[in-house]
Parts: structure tokens; C-alpha cells; sequence
């Protein structure tokens, strides 16, 4: 089902804040195998000049695809949810993530296209801190894949 | 951020330290808590196989994850990356062997930016197949 061109551009609440602990960090870190103490040790971060550890690149992921769940499960969209895969993914950041953040997610729809009987919809995420601080942008795009021919 | 690559000391075409990262079922199971992403594809065979895929398949995140560990290894702060982009090309199948699967990264300086910023080209391979595309860092260097 082509999805709703009138969708683009439009923009959803702010996230309640996500605070960001250090042992969810560790258990992330531990989970990709990383061993780099910057992720676990409030030491080697500040010898980065970092004021507590910090999360892997990858680690916002999780609170920018949960704020994006108000996009996919917007019923007036009509995104087949079931059918979905994740297209790409890019970051950028101001600063990296660290311990004691409290992240908000306002999600944005970028583009939303159907192209060979696929949906696919780009979603940004915009990642701010408690101060209003900018810290990363998430910009994800997932492809809803046409149903397969009987 | 405090990389501790210099800028002036990089070429454009210097091979960043490779690296392999095995990833098993287990792998999968703790990711998906760590991450909180628990679709039944990267860890039931039986759902996966029926929605057409070959088998369990990793998290794209999960790969996303282990690419760019070449980068931060080599620059020593993560804090110096500044930008990541990957395109999920094709799935890392992990099979329920006691093996698993491997994803194999390397990369290499791409270009030279302004501000002590330098592109980093990354290519993710398992089982002879390229798992990202366009996959790309900017990272800042000292």
C-alpha cells in the first residue's frame, strides 16, 4: 500500500527523557564484545576529557528507534510494521553519549517513497540533552517490503 | 575529543588495523537484551525461516556496531567520531553450528577534511558477501 505523501515533513513530540546509566552502557559495551575502557571506566573517559564514561556510537540507537516507534505505529500512516527492514542508518553527532544524560527524541518524516511495490520512509531522529543541548542526529531509513506474489 | 592520530601524520589510502568479530547465537541473545531490539529473526530459526529468510540473522546494529570499532580502536577516543553512516546490503546469517558467522571489517582513510577531519571508508564482508554499504566515518583527529 503506497503510504501517504502528506506525512513528509511532519514532525511528532519530544521523547520523555531517557537517562542514560553507566551499567546500561557496560552491559551495551559487553554485549559488542568492546573492551575499550572509555565505556566503563569514569577515569579513562576523563583522561579523553570526558566528565563520566561515554556509549559506543551505536548505543543511541535503541532511544532513537523507540521514539521512531510513534512514527511506525502511527495507525494513520499505515506502515506494515511486520514486513519492515532497516535500510540504512547514519549519525552524526556534537558530542558522544555519556552517563547521566537525560536524552529527548523528536522525530521527524524525511521522506516517505514506494518504489517497486516497497514502502520506504526516513525517519530523523533529533537527540538533545536536559539543557537543550543538541548531542546527535539518527537518521534511519526502513523499507517496508512489498508482499511476496501468491 | 582527544584522538591520538594526528591529522598531519595520515594519508589518504592508509589502511586502518583490520579486525574480525565472530558473532553467535549467544551473541545474539545478549544483544538483543543490551539493545532491547527482540525481533524473533535474530533468534528464532524456525520464525526466521518462515518469513524467507536462510536462517537466524544478526542485528544490522549489531554489525553497525562491530564496523566501527576499527575506527575507534584506531583513534582511540569513540568520542572522535563525529559522523557514521552504514547501508544494510546483506544479512550476517548466524547459523546454529557452534561456529556461527564472522564479520570481517576493514578500512581505509578515504579522504582529508577540513578541521583536522578525516573520512574513513569501512567494508564489512561474511561469508564472502559485503554486509554494508557506503559505509563511512568522519572522525576527528588531533
Amino acid at each position: 500500500m503506497a503510504l501517504d505523501q502528506s506525512f513528509v515533513g511532519r514532525s511528532y513530540p519530544p521523547t520523555d527523557p531517557y537517562e542514560v546509566g553507566r551499567e546500561k552502557i557496560r552491559e551495551f559495551a559487553d554485549a559488542v564484545g568492546d573492551t575499550n575502557p572509555v565505556y566503563t571506566d569514569p577515569e579513562a573517559a576523563k583522561a579523553y576529557g570526558h566528565s563520566d564514561v561515554i556509549a559506543p556510537p551505536t548505543f543511541v540507537f535503541a532511544i532513537t528507534f523507540k521514539a521512531a516507534g510513534q512514527v511506525v505505529a502511527d495507525p494513520q500512516l499505515g506502515l506494515d510494521y511486520s514486513r519492515v527492514v532497516h535500510g540504512d542508518q547514519k549519525f552524526a553527532y556534537s558530542r558522544p553519549v555519556r552517563a547521566g544524560d537525560r536524552l529527548s527524541v523528536t522525530s521527524t518524516i524525511e521522506a516517505v517513497k514506494s518504489l517497486a511495490g516497497n514502502d520506504i520512509i526516513d525517519i530523523r531522529g533529533e537527540v538533545h540533552d536536559e539543557t537543550g543541548e543538541h548531542v546527535v542526529t539518527a537518521w534511519t531509513k526502513l523499507v517496508s517490503r512489498a508482499p511476496e506474489e501468491a | 575529543m582527544a584522538a591520538q592520530i594526528k591529522y598531519a601524520d595520515v594519508e589518504v589510502g592508509a589502511e586502518l588495523p583490520a579486525a574480525s568479530f565472530p558473532v553467535t547465537r549467544a551473541t545474539l541473545v545478549q544483544y538483543a537484551g543490551a539493545s532491547g531490539d527482540f525481533n524473533p529473526i535474530h533468534w528464532n530459526e524456525k520464525f526466521a525461516k518462515e518469513v524467507g529468510l536462510p536462517d537466524v540473522i544478526a542485528h544490522g546494529m549489531f554489525t553497525m556496531a562491530e564496523a566501527i570499532r576499527v575506527v575507534t580502536d584506531w583513534a582511540g577516543d569513540p568520542g572522535a567520531v563525529v559522523e557514521y553512516g552504514v547501508r544494510f546490503t546483506k544479512p550476517v546469517v548466524v547459523p546454529n553450528d557452534g561456529l556461527g558467522g564472522l564479520i570481517e571489517v576493514t578500512a581505509k582513510v578515504a579522504a582529508k577534511l577540513d578541521d583536522n577531519r578525516v573520512r574513513v571508508d569501512l567494508t564489512a564482508m561474511s561469508a564472502g558477501q559485503k554486509v554494508l554499504g557506503m559505509s563511512r566515518a568522519v572522525v576527528a583527529l588531533a
